[in-house]
């Protein structure tokens, strides 16, 4: 199968196979105008099996949001079809509003406009919890 | 600017605060009177969207004591909480009216929201199952005062550890001393939640056990913190009901309890305690209570700024 090249874009190459539909959602590239290709089961050497995005635009990415999403991710930045900058990806310490806290006694259950928001507390085994409760961050569904 | 500090889990003090506040503490119970005046014109809001005895009254009595005064209400029936105003447009207007914040809440976290909008010190005065690090503060200063040290203890918890916010805290103040050794002592359904398990005690190294049976276990005891299991933190009456009576300290059972063992409870107790323990010397549990006056004095003092 063979996917263009692209001239200005971005490339987020060694997703985690099968995750790409979710990292599409989540970063909401179906609202995009320009040109998205994602290829699922891309053989891999060093993941055996990957998925790919190519965007063909420039955006801004929400890096912390992407390394909670998928950490191994790398980001391909592509500027007059040469890889401009290239970015690897980890956990970040702090993620707002895309995990929500589901402990019915926090605050964030009843505060007006309280965006949710976790820290990462155990970097080995991803665990994050709620600023406000302390409860551990819900298994993401995927 | 000078950045306002505030008190929301223990842990934002550091050991060498938490001294400095344990000293202040002894030195208000030597001579009070050095103290009576030095926060004249200063107001205290008292805000409790939950029910408190102890608490509330302590804050008030320590800002009284400290020639200060006090606004505030103690149930959110009679602010506009009732209305459906949000913590954060609460609290940003009390902070037009006083120079510092106690605030109890039955969400977890909402103090540390009130921070954001205050503009004056706040402190937690409970926030749901969650911390309560006055409580601690009180805590600590009884111990002090009782065994002479901070370390080396073998420390007791029973009852509610699952929802027990003082034990919570209790248990993140004492790991930062040297020889802590802790005893869990609670029914399957409450006991310590894994985030305080894994995240303190393992964390940190320091040896524990944990069992159901407190009479077995009150022998190896320095310290026994009794909780009570609290009624307001159960969705479903029927398992607060089946585990309300899951320890009563009776005499009987202090009998194989060392000499010197010290019994503490945060209070108020239902009849985890029974009132025949009062009279023993070990019973330290209203020691706390006039202890958790001092140690708030201490600690206004500190947030506002002002030295004696």
């Amino acid at each position: 199968m063979i996917i263009g090249q692209i001239k200005d874009g971005i490339v987020l190459d060694h997703i985690t196979a099968g995750e790409s539909i979710h990292i599409y959602d989540v970063l909401g590239l179906g609202k995009l105008d320009c040109t998205v290709a994602m290829i699922k089961n891309a053989e891999s050497k060093k993941m055996g099996k990957k998925d790919i995005i190519k965007i063909g635009q420039i955006i801004d990415l929400d890096f912390a949001v992407l390394g909670y999403l998928d950490p191994g991710i790398t980001v391909n930045i592509i500027r007059d079809g040469k890889l401009d900058k290239r970015e690897h990806l980890s956990l970040p310490e702090r993620v707002k509003g895309i995990i929500r806290c589901k402990n019915p006694r926090c605050i964030t259950s009843c505060e007006q406009e309280l965006e949710h928001e976790f820290k990462l507390t155990d970097r080995e085994n991803k665990v994050y919890r709620c600023v406000y409760c302390e409860s551990k961050a819900p298994e993401q569904t995927k | 600017m000078k950045e306002t500090r505030n008190l929301i889990d223990i842990m934002d003090l550091s050991v060498e605060e938490i001294d400095e506040l344990l000293d202040t503490a002894s030195d208000i119970i030597a001579d009070p009177d050095k103290y009576a005046e030095c926060c004249k014109r200063k107001k205290l809001a008292t805000l409790f969207f939950e029910p408190s005895t102890r608490t509330r009254l302590s804050f008030e009595a320590a800002m009284y004591e400290l020639g200060g005064n006090v606004i505030g209400f103690s149930e959110s029936n009679s602010s506009s909480a009732a209305k459906g105003e949000s913590v954060a447009d609460t609290v940003r207007t009390v902070g037009c009216y006083a120079d510092i914040i106690a605030m109890r809440h039955p969400k977890e976290g909402a103090p540390l929201v009130a921070t954001r909008t205050a503009g004056v010190p706040v402190i937690n005065a409970g926030d749901g199952g969650h911390n309560h690090p006055t409580q601690t503060l009180a805590d600590l200063l009884t111990i002090r005062r009782e065994k002479g040290r901070l370390t080396d203890l073998t420390v007791g918890l029973c009852g509610d550890l699952k929802f027990g916010r003082t034990v919570h805290s209790l248990i993140s103040a004492m790991s930062r001393y040297s020889g802590i050794r802790f005893v869990l002592i609670s029914p399957e359904e409450l006991r310590l939640p894994e985030y305080v398990v894994n995240g303190v005690i393992e964390k940190k190294g320091i040896p524990y056990t944990e069992t159901t049976d407190l009479e077995g276990a009150i022998p190896g005891l320095d310290i026994l913190y009794m909780t009570r299991v609290q009624r307001e933190r159960f969705f479903n009456e029927q398992d607060y009901l089946r585990l309300k009576d899951s320890y009563i300290l009776t005499p009987e059972k202090l009998v194989n309890a060392r000499a010197d063992l010290s019994v503490m409870h945060p209070l108020p107790r239902v009849n985890e305690i029974s009132v025949a323990v009062d009279d023993d010397s070990r019973a330290c549990y209203f020691k706390q209570v006039l202890n958790g006056k001092y140690i708030r004095m201490a600690l206004i003092l500190k947030l506002l700024g002002v030295r004696v």
